[in-house]
């Protein structure tokens, strides 16, 4: 047998991997991240079509490293370990409308996974129903997927495929290098940069971007996907198999360094970037979590695909980064005071779209 | 020879779920699955090793992987 052990995906690794995440999350909002989202990649996402004026949200506005990070620590790990696999072409289109919706309703519960994980982390009750949501959502796509849901074959294209989104960062990166945030100034050359609320609140680059590397190289390695541990407990019922231990890791580890660092404070009630509005933190996330499986993966999940060259994934990361706009110019976009006027519609609207998509690519793959 | 699953091009889970769908329909004997990316490949094993089959070869091939998981008849294997 020649196969060669990936030390991180087995279940030590992936141990360690969520630990890793959890911890230098914990430590991301220490250094300057906003409360409960050391990361979070559907905020940061959004911050980042902030930053680059998409939306002018001003209080969700900045160039996030992390994101950029994830995805070339991915990258090099990919090319280290000779896994990058140009590929693109299965179904783009949908992964994009999937992505945007995946963003709109992340945003109506304030949070992609990972953040639903450090909310509850740092004892944000609300969380709960988020988690509740998008494990729902996820168990709605496993029917469709059982039922013969797929999104088709991809094909092996040209390396410069899979490295556009790569790319993409590493010219985001550059930006945020010419045009850093200037003093008490709402835009620094192209880029926009929040004065205030949660886009003004940030980790040191070279931290974020370090951390970011880090991460994407360990998830690249462990195949860390908050979706897919849910995905396949449901799917499979057998969570050993797989990263659910990778997130109880995440979840335990992000706990305990909240706690050492004071930033434990449980209750439901004014919870950083949150509202408390159950109904819609479950809705919100049942939209997010079923786009999701539906596209294969979780938001973070996307990113690591991307850096590894798979250039549908990076089609999802798009639109989530589109969807972000959306969610702010059409007022569909949760903040503290609630869910944003148009965000139940849109939940709805998300809702059918998915459906739709799920009722209609069946196919059984010979 | 066994039959053949090919999951290539295919994102997760499909190559897992068709692998499963195989060695419930085949019950044992040899399938191979063909996969082209490295975490179907470890996806792939782990369900079928999950299932009480063994995975006899992973080869590289083009620009993924061919599997083969086996499982034999009770006694068989050893007794003959």
């Amino acid at each position: 047998m020649t196969q060669m052990k990936n030390i991180f995906a087995v279940r030590w690794g992936i141990i360690v991997v969520g630990a890793f995440i959890g911890v230098f999350a914990a430590l991301l909002q220490k250094m300057g991240n906003p409360g409960n989202m050391g990361i979070c990649v559907a905020c940061f996402d959004r911050d980042i079509a902030g930053a680059l004026g998409l939306h002018r949200a001003d209080v969700v506005q900045y160039m996030r490293p992390e994101i950029i990070g994830f995805v070339l620590g991915s990258l090099v790990a990919a090319y280290l370990f000779k896994e990058f696999r140009p590929r693109a072409g299965s179904a783009p289109i949908v992964r994009f409308v999937l992505g945007a919706f995946a963003m709109i309703g992340a945003l109506v519960f304030l949070g992609c996974p990972w953040r639903a994980l450090l909310r509850l982390a740092g004892g944000d009750g609300n969380a709960i129903l988020g988690i509740a949501g998008l494990i729902g959502g996820i168990w709605v796509g496993t029917l469709f997927l059982k039922g013969g849901y797929n999104l088709g074959r991809s094909e092996k294209t040209y390396a410069s495929v899979g490295w556009m989104l790569p790319l993409i960062m590493i010219f985001f990166l550059v930006l945020r290098f010419i045009y850093p945030p200037l003093a008490d100034k709402p835009q620094s050359g192209v880029l926009f940069y929040s004065l205030k609320g949660p886009g003004s609140m940030h980790a040191p680059l070279a931290f974020s971007l370090l951390v970011g590397l880090a991460v994407g190289f360990l998830a690249q390695r462990s195949r860390f996907c908050t979706m897919g541990a849910f995905r396949d407990l449901i799917l499979f019922r057998q969570p050993h198999l797989f990263t659910g231990t990778g997130l109880l890791s995440l979840l335990v580890f992000a706990f305990v360094t909240n706690l050492i660092l004071g930033q434990f404070h449980p209750g439901f009630a004014k919870q950083p970037v949150a509202h408390t509005l159950s109904a819609w933190n479950f809705g919100g996330m049942v939209l997010a979590g079923l786009a999701f499986a539906l596209a294969g993966g979780c938001p973070g999940r996307q990113l690591f695909l991307a850096g590894e060259g798979d250039g549908d994934a990076a089609i999802f990361v798009l639109g989530m980064i589109v969807g972000a706009g959306f969610a702010h110019n059409f007022g569909t976009a949760s903040s503290p005071a609630g869910v944003g006027p148009n965000g139940i519609a849109a939940v709805i609207i998300g809702l059918l779209v998915c459906l739709f998509i799920g009722f209609t690519m069946r196919r059984k793959m010979a | 020879m066994g039959s053949v699953v090919d999951a290539r091009g295919l994102s997760c889970p499909q190559p897992v779920l068709m692998t499963l769908g195989e060695i419930k329909k085949l019950g044992k004997g040899e399938i191979e699955v063909l996969v082209d990316t490295d975490t179907s490949k470890e996806n792939v094993s782990r369900a079928a090793e999950s299932q009480g089959w063994k995975v006899q070869d992973i080869r590289g091939e083009g620009e993924g992987y061919r599997i083969a998981i086996r499982k034999d008849l009770r006694g068989l294997c050893l007794n003959f």
